[in-house]
């Protein structure tokens, strides 16, 4: 390995390759020659930083300089002023809009002050494509100690000790279901890991893939020698290219190192990883469903009992865990279960990812201890709703999930608080919703989603959740009537009662949580055919105001003809011929056209 | 016709490389997709006979899988992100325009086989919400005006 004086990180995560970082290392290597520092400074292309909003990003160690939205033409002046001559280039440091601009380091950042990096420790500091970075931050340390040092049995309590829950979002107990399939009858076991990260909006696991792929296979082999299990798969989402190769890079990289394969640090254990590929359905980020398809039918679920442990892949005893659930576990093994419990609540002990988006400052990804509230990652390290808009929601869970209003804006972020208000943690999207944003749309946008993604095999859920949208499609048209909404709750109980899977179970959840915290904003839809968030265009008509002055720009972009008016007079719209697409809206440059 | 025969040995390989191993159908199916670009019927029955199970059971996958699709597709396709993240900050009034500008609904391909148009699931790029895709390229903070210009970029 080759020793540099300085490194210069560019993100090669999904976000910052779409702002186009694959241009700026060519550009890096290019300059470095050029200047003939090619032998001293080193060009590392790291996973997701989390702050996708400032991407393309890219960080200079030793110092910690953090580059922001870097342009390829950016490139030639870092290279001849900061590694050449060691000045800062300023203008390029990230700040944000409420901060000082002092901050020159990434530890100065907001964003990340307040952040607890556990599962993404590595993502945004290795190179993922080397195994070695990962073997040099401690990686495969864990595994070389469990399979020398700790029986089977005691890999496992120490996972029961640290109290981790499944990071998909059920937040069931990992060391309790890595003993169920320990316990359960039979030869040939698998380990599976789900990567078929299908909630909107959430983007954890494919950051952790990209970034740290290593510290998942680690710890799927560890599953692997606690269960009794040789063999393991990864099912992963085809809308993800990047994560694919960098895993199918790790998987060769680790087979070289004889740490996957036959024989695993020259101890009698066996263990070795497939990748199957999802071809997009989101039921099958359900685990009985997942399993079903990598069996290679339609991906439909099935009932439990019996469960994973018993009868799993391929009818055989299977434990299935998250990708980021997986992350956390090398490190519990390092530093042991009164060390993970030091992090986060006593009911919920560690840390969460977070795909933080929609109306907020700061998107991107964050990891915060369990137990911080809501307010936190919102204003501190969100900093908060863009253009001074109001808050008004926060949706978590997915479609399974519910929205939070301001009201309960201080909850503390755990598995059971956010029950308990209706949402649920999900998998760890986090949509940040301001007052321009419709409710029952909203729960309409959701029970379209499920009603698309529905299976179809069992009843309630692909009957009962297109009845549910029927209804909320009358509501957002202008068309809702009296008693609408207690229609909408005993569909929404009985689906819940009796859908066969947790994804059908949970789909009337969005309406649910909506209905509970925003009834007004449903009644005004129903009563007063008025949309208060002004979003839902048959509820709504365009008015021109006397900020008007006549340029005739809207009359000219109408595509109907619904605008009259004389050169340099006040317009007007004519309602009944408005088909309400804006276009004037976004003609108009003295903001004289509102929707009322 | 030279060109389909190489396509189908192409595919025969495939399955025969996976003919043994657990669980074949669909990374055959994916494969045979990669190969013809979509999987009309002739080639449905090829895997079915290769892989030794029904024509309803490559149908019954082909057709549950959003990935799979029984037509070929335009020359280029977009997919503009419809995930939650995408939604709140207004993906819907972009594909209303590109529905618009290429004359076609979500699913439709254009006369002229340029282009495919599809409302898709969360691409993982939230950061820069609203995204699309073109191909393989992700486009991103993309608002009704930008549009046209990404269009003229593969247009040419």
């Amino acid at each position: 390995m080759k020793f540099y004086r300085s490194h210069i990180l560019v993100c090669g995560g999904t976000g910052c390759s779409s702002s186009g970082a694959g241009a700026l290392i060519d550009r890096f290597n290019e300059q470095l020659k050029l200047h003939a520092l090619d032998q001293e400074v080193g060009v590392v292309k790291t996973g997701c930083f989390g702050l996708c909003e400032a991407g393309p990003v890219v960080i200079v160690y030793p110092e910690g300089t953090f580059y922001s939205r870097v342009r390829p033409e950016d490139v030639d002046l870092i290279v001849s002023e900061h590694m050449l001559k060691g000045r800062i280039v300023r203008k390029l440091v990230y700040h944000h809009e409420t901060e000082e601009p002092a901050g020159q380091s990434l530890n100065d950042v907001e964003f990340y002050k307040h952040q607890t990096r556990l599962a993404l420790r590595n993502c945004g500091v290795i190179d993922p494509e080397q195994i070695d970075e990962y073997i040099a931050f401690d990686g495969y340390k864990a595994l070389a100690r469990a399979l020398t040092e700790m029986s089977p049995q005691q890999v496992i309590d120490v996972l029961k000790e640290s109290g981790l829950r499944g990071r998909g979002g059920g937040g069931f107990p990992t060391g309790l279901k890595w003993q169920f399939c320990r316990n359960s009858p039979g030869e040939k076991k698998y380990v599976i890991c789900n990567a078929d990260e299908g909630d909107p909006g959430a983007f954890m696991d494919r950051s952790v893939l990209e970034g740290d792929p290593n510290a998942v296979l680690e710890a799927m082999a560890l599953c692997g020698y606690a269960i009794g299990s040789d063999e393991g798969y990864i099912y992963v989402r085809a809308e993800y290219p990047i994560a694919v190769r960098r895993l199918e890079i790790a998987i060769r990289q680790a087979r070289e190192y004889g740490l996957l394969g036959n024989g695993i640090l020259g101890t009698e254990f066996n263990f070795d990883i497939h990748i199957r590929l999802g071809a997009g359905a989101f039921v099958c980020g359900e685990e009985t469903a997942l399993m079903t398809s990598i069996e290679g039918h339609r991906g439909e679920p099935n009932p439990k009992p019996p469960f994973p442990a018993q009868q799993g892949l391929f009818g055989l005893p299977s434990n299935i865990n998250n990708v980021e659930t997986f992350a956390n576990i090398p490190q519990i093994l390092l530093n042991g279960a009164d060390w993970f419990r030091s992090m986060g609540t006593r009911r919920s002990p560690g840390t969460k990812v977070f795909a933080l988006g929609g109306k907020i400052n700061n998107t991107g990804l964050v990891e915060v201890a369990m137990g911080t509230p809501l307010r936190k990652v919102i204003y501190d390290i969100g900093g908060g709703i863009p253009k001074g808009k109001r808050f008004k929601a926060v949706q978590t869970g997915g479609p399974s999930g519910g929205c939070i209003p301001e009201s309960l804006i201080d909850v503390p972020i755990e598995y059971d608080s956010l029950i308990e208000i209706g949402s649920m943690m999900g998998s760890g999207g986090m949509i940040v919703m301001d007052e321009d944003n419709c409710m029952v749309d909203i729960a309409r946008f959701f029970l379209e989603f499920t009603v698309d993604e529905s299976c179809g095999k069992c009843t309630p859920c692909r009957v009962g959740t297109r009845r549910m949208l029927e209804i909320l499609d009358r509501i957002v048209s202008g068309k809702g009537e009296e008693g609408d909404l207690e229609q909408l709750e005993i569909l929404a109980e009985s689906i819940n009662d009796t859908a066969l899977c947790g994804l059908g179970q949970t789909a009337p959840n969005p309406v649910l949580s909506t209905i509970k915290y925003f009834r007004e904003e449903y009644e005004a839809h129903i009563r007063d055919k008025r949309c208060p968030a002004r979003h839902c265009k048959e509820l709504l008509h365009l008015e021109i105001t006397d900020k008007c002055r006549g340029c005739t720009a809207c009359f000219r972009v109408c595509p109907v003809g619904a605008i009259t008016g004389q050169p340099r007079a006040r317009h007007a719209i004519d309602t009944s011929k408005c088909i309400k697409c804006e276009s004037c809206i976004e003609k108009c440059h003295f903001g004289a056209i509102i929707k009322v | 016709m030279a060109d389909k025969q190489a396509q189908l040995e192409k595919l025969r390989q495939v399955i025969r490389e996976h003919k043994d191993t657990p669980g074949p159908l669909m990374p055959v199916m994916q494969a045979a997709q990669n190969i013809f670009g979509y999987l009309p019927e002739d080639v449905q029955i090829e895997i079915a006979e290769g892989l030794g199970v029904t024509l309803s059971e490559v149908y019954g996958v082909a057709t549950f899988y959003s990935q799979f699709t029984l037509e070929p597709k335009g020359e280029h396709v977009i997919s503009v992100c419809m995930g939650t993240a995408c939604y709140v900050k207004g993906a819907q009034a972009v594909l209303d325009k590109l529905a618009d500008s290429l004359g076609i609904q979500p699913g439709g391909t254009t006369r002229d086989g340029k282009f495919t148009l599809l409302a898709t699931r969360c691409l993982g790029a939230c950061g820069l919400a609203p995204v699309l895709m073109v191909d393989d390229q992700v486009h991103g903070r993309v608002t009704p005006e930008s549009v046209p210009a990404i269009l003229a970029i593969y247009e040419g």
